[in-house]
């Protein structure tokens, strides 16, 4: 029971990173239409930008020119991260997909993904081959529950991935623009003309989708500090497995899969063996498409709207 | 109008004029001229090419062009610019030249006897040329023959995501099954190995049998198909990408997992069958087989579903089955692909089968062009030899590829030739422009 429970812990911090990068895909597939194969790359940006905001805020701090306490550094961090990522997760749009708009979708798809190799490689040359290593910004403590061992960095990833799940899903149901975006997912052809401004719900939904990968990069780098350039390769795919697993533009369906992906790989790996994580994780995936092709909480639809 | 042309044109329009007159005296050379010209070229290569390479202070034969040597040590330039023009440009020109009239004159009387026959004296001027280009050297011959294996692997996904209009992202995986295949049964059945012990048939007459071998091969990786494209094609819409990606995962991590073929070390000890003669057969076989494929009736219904699949449904087409066959078919000629991919690099292992591949594959298919076999064959060839040819710039190769493929992406959002037909007849029929008597002999049917 006791292993039970460790592992649903390490299985809810495992699950936060694909759902927060599984958000971003499904918004952006939701919206455009579009399988934005940057993503996991985004999430890759993120990471780096958060550890050299990180380091150059305990850097400040160490000289004593400006001396902040660790949850400061923390949030600032991950907010800065955010907002920069943001952009270039817009910058992708206005270059790679905006184009594109007319062409047939597969042909941004493949844009996204030759800008993800360029991201991967444009890291690689810049900052050389050498790993770096994510600051520790919190100390870590263990807590001891009857057995069951959690950290508080598990509690902050959970707990910081939730709020911003929470707001996401407040920002999309309860203002002007997110239900703009929810109109676009809804008719793309037909709401444009209802003077919904096109150019500009992509650019947000970009940016909403970048910064929740970059909050999942910090708290990646958290939980594993070693940053790799790619890194986000191989959490991106996944996680847009998950993206469609939860269903077409669903923020509940596309976060519950995320964990229910983190779920299904944390506990084959401790009860049957890690070697068949993977095997197991995608044929259960591939059972539940086969019964829902919809996702989750997806509706039926015709992809031949965008065609 | 008539006054611009009579006009006295400035230095600049002559020696457009010029260029024009030069380029437009190739332009009635046939297909069979140019081969025969290009195998004139690699005959001098073979015969004086290295001799002249250390006259020019080259180490050896510039092997890709001289790309590699160019991009790598600057100084040796001009020796590499020499090196071109003398053993590739001027023999090509002159023969071309010289023989226009004959190999017009040629290949309108091939023509005129058998379009078959033709075809296969084209091929086998091909081979010839491709064969003395490779015999220089190994590295040649390697890239040659991976090139060769990309194309099959390009053509492939193209009836998928060109002509049926769907996305897969399972090609690797297909490939992985169909390496593996072609592997394990070389192996169990002519090599003498550690694991499965000594063969159960003849070596000696295992060269014969390879082929039946890439068919089983094909077949494995068509009954993986036929379980991706069950629960896929069940409704519209973009169900194939997701399944097909999780499918590719499946396949690495099983044989991952299968430690009977190496697990996650790969399998090595394949026989060394596929020589270029092998893979070159092979791809003209796979060209031939899915140029018919894809202007039969089953390809143009292919073009049916992507385009209305309900107005196809209503035209008695079977939706269903016409994507399932053409899934299958493509997934067969990737499993091909892969044993002999297995059998030129004697060496498999997952790793190789995943993402990383399938950003290639799918490179090469949307850089050449979607719905067209011309365009995957160029989209396999120029993809290779630019990806060899830039790899003196290590990383900057993968800035430079990728932005290539945006561009195109950008200007051309289907690929460079896209949705256009390959006619055989006329690739090869007879080009001339002046020579009124070869004209005669074509049209006098």
């Amino acid at each position: 029971m006791t292993s039970f429970l460790q592992n649903l812990v390490n299985a809810m911090q495992w699950g936060s990173f694909y759902a927060l990068i599984a958000l971003g895909y499904s918004m952006v597939y939701g919206v455009l239409m579009l399988f934005n194969f940057a993503h996991g790359d985004i999430f890759m940006v993120g990471a780096y930008i958060g550890f050299f905001v990180s380091s150059g805020l305990i850097a400040l701090s160490a000289l004593g020119s400006l001396v902040l306490p660790s949850w400061l550094i923390l949030s600032i961090t991950i907010l800065l991260a955010m907002f920069l990522t943001s952009f270039v997760g817009m910058l992708l749009e206005r270059v790679g997909y905006r184009p594109l708009r007319s062409a047939p979708r597969a042909s941004a798809a493949i844009t996204g993904l030759m800008i993800g190799i360029i991201l991967e490689t444009g890291n690689l040359a810049l900052l050389g081959a050498q790993r770096y290593k994510f600051p520790a910004l919190i100390e870590s403590t263990t807590y001891n529950l009857g057995g069951v061992f959690i950290t508080n960095k598990k509690i902050l990833i959970v707990f910081v991935s939730l709020l911003l799940m929470f707001a996401l899903h407040q920002f999309v149901q309860r203002t002007k623009w997110g239900m703009a975006m929810r109109a676009m997912a809804y008719d793309y052809i037909v709401v444009p003309l209802m003077g919904v401004p096109i150019n500009t719900i992509a650019l947000l939904t970009f940016a909403l989708g970048s910064a929740l990968a970059a909050a999942a990069g910090i708290l990646f780098g958290i939980a594993y500090p070693v940053l790799d350039p790619y890194m986000g390769i191989l959490y991106g795919w996944k996680a847009f497995v998950a993206a469609i697993l939860g269903g077409r533009g669903s923020i509940i369906g596309a976060a519950l899969a995320g964990f229910l992906l983190g779920f299904i790989e944390i506990f084959v790996a401790a009860f049957i063996s890690s070697t068949l994580r993977d095997l197991i994780a995608y044929s259960i995936i591939l059972l539940i498409l086969t019964f829902r092709p919809h996702g989750f909480f997806g509706e039926a639809y015709s992809a031949r709207l965008r065609l | 109008m008539e006054e611009s042309i009579t006009k006295p044109s400035t230095s600049r329009s002559t020696w457009v004029n010029r260029w024009q007159l030069f380029w437009g005296s190739f332009s009635g050379v046939p297909i069979l001229g140019w081969l025969i010209g290009i195998l004139g070229a690699v005959a001098l290569e073979q015969l004086f090419g290295s001799a002249f390479a250390q006259l020019l202070g080259l180490s050896k034969v510039p092997v890709l062009f001289g790309f590699v040597i160019m991009l790598g040590h600057p100084r040796l330039i001009p020796g590499t610019l020499i090196y071109l023009l003398v053993i590739y440009a001027l023999p090509i020109g002159i023969i071309t030249q010289v023989g226009k009239s004959l190999t017009n004159k040629l290949a309108g009387y091939l023509l005129k006897f058998h379009l078959g026959i033709s075809a296969l004296v084209h091929i086998g001027l091909l081979f010839l040329v491709l064969h003395l280009w490779a015999d220089i050297s190994d590295y040649r011959d390697l890239v040659l023959r991976l090139t060769l294996i990309a194309i099959i692997l390009t053509l492939s996904l193209n009836i998928v995501n060109g002509y049926l209009g769907e996305f897969s992202c399972s090609h690797p995986g297909f490939m992985a099954l169909g390496a593996y295949a072609a592997s394990v049964l070389t192996v169990l059945l002519f090599v003498e190995d550690k694991v499965f012990g000594s063969p159960l048939l003849a070596p000696n007459i295992g060269p014969f049998l390879f082929p039946i071998v890439l068919i089983l091969a094909g077949l494995i990786a068509a009954i993986g198909a036929l379980l991706v494209a069950i629960p896929s094609f069940r409704t519209r819409g973009d169900y194939l990408a997701i399944i097909s990606l999780a499918f590719l995962f499946i396949v690495k991590s099983l044989i991952e997992n299968l430690e009977i073929f190496g697990g996650s070390r790969g399998f090595m000890n394949q026989p060394n069958w596929a020589n270029l003669s092998t893979v070159f057969v092979w791809t003209m076989l796979c060209i031939w087989t899915i140029n018919n494929f894809v202007t039969s009736t089953m390809g143009k219904a292919l073009n049916a579903v992507r385009d209305e699949e309900t107005a196809a449904n209503a035209m008695s087409v079977n939706t269903r089955r016409t994507k399932i066959i053409g899934f299958m078919f493509a997934a067969f000629w990737a499993g091909i692909a892969g044993g002999l991919f297995a059998h030129v690099m004697r060496y498999v292992n997952p790793g190789t089968f995943g993402i990383q591949k399938l950003a290639e594959v799918l490179a090469m298919v949307y850089f050449g062009g979607l719905n067209s076999v011309v365009g995957s064959i160029v989209g396999a060839v120029g993809f290779n030899l630019l990806s060899e040819a830039l790899r003196p710039l290590e990383l900057y190769k993968w800035i430079i590829i990728p932005l290539l493929l945006i561009l195109v992406m950008l200007y051309r959002p289907s690929g460079l030739i896209s949705f256009r037909e390959f006619n055989i007849a006329n690739l090869l029929k007879p080009k001339s422009t002046s020579d009124e008597e070869v004209e005669h002999v074509v049209t006098s049917d």
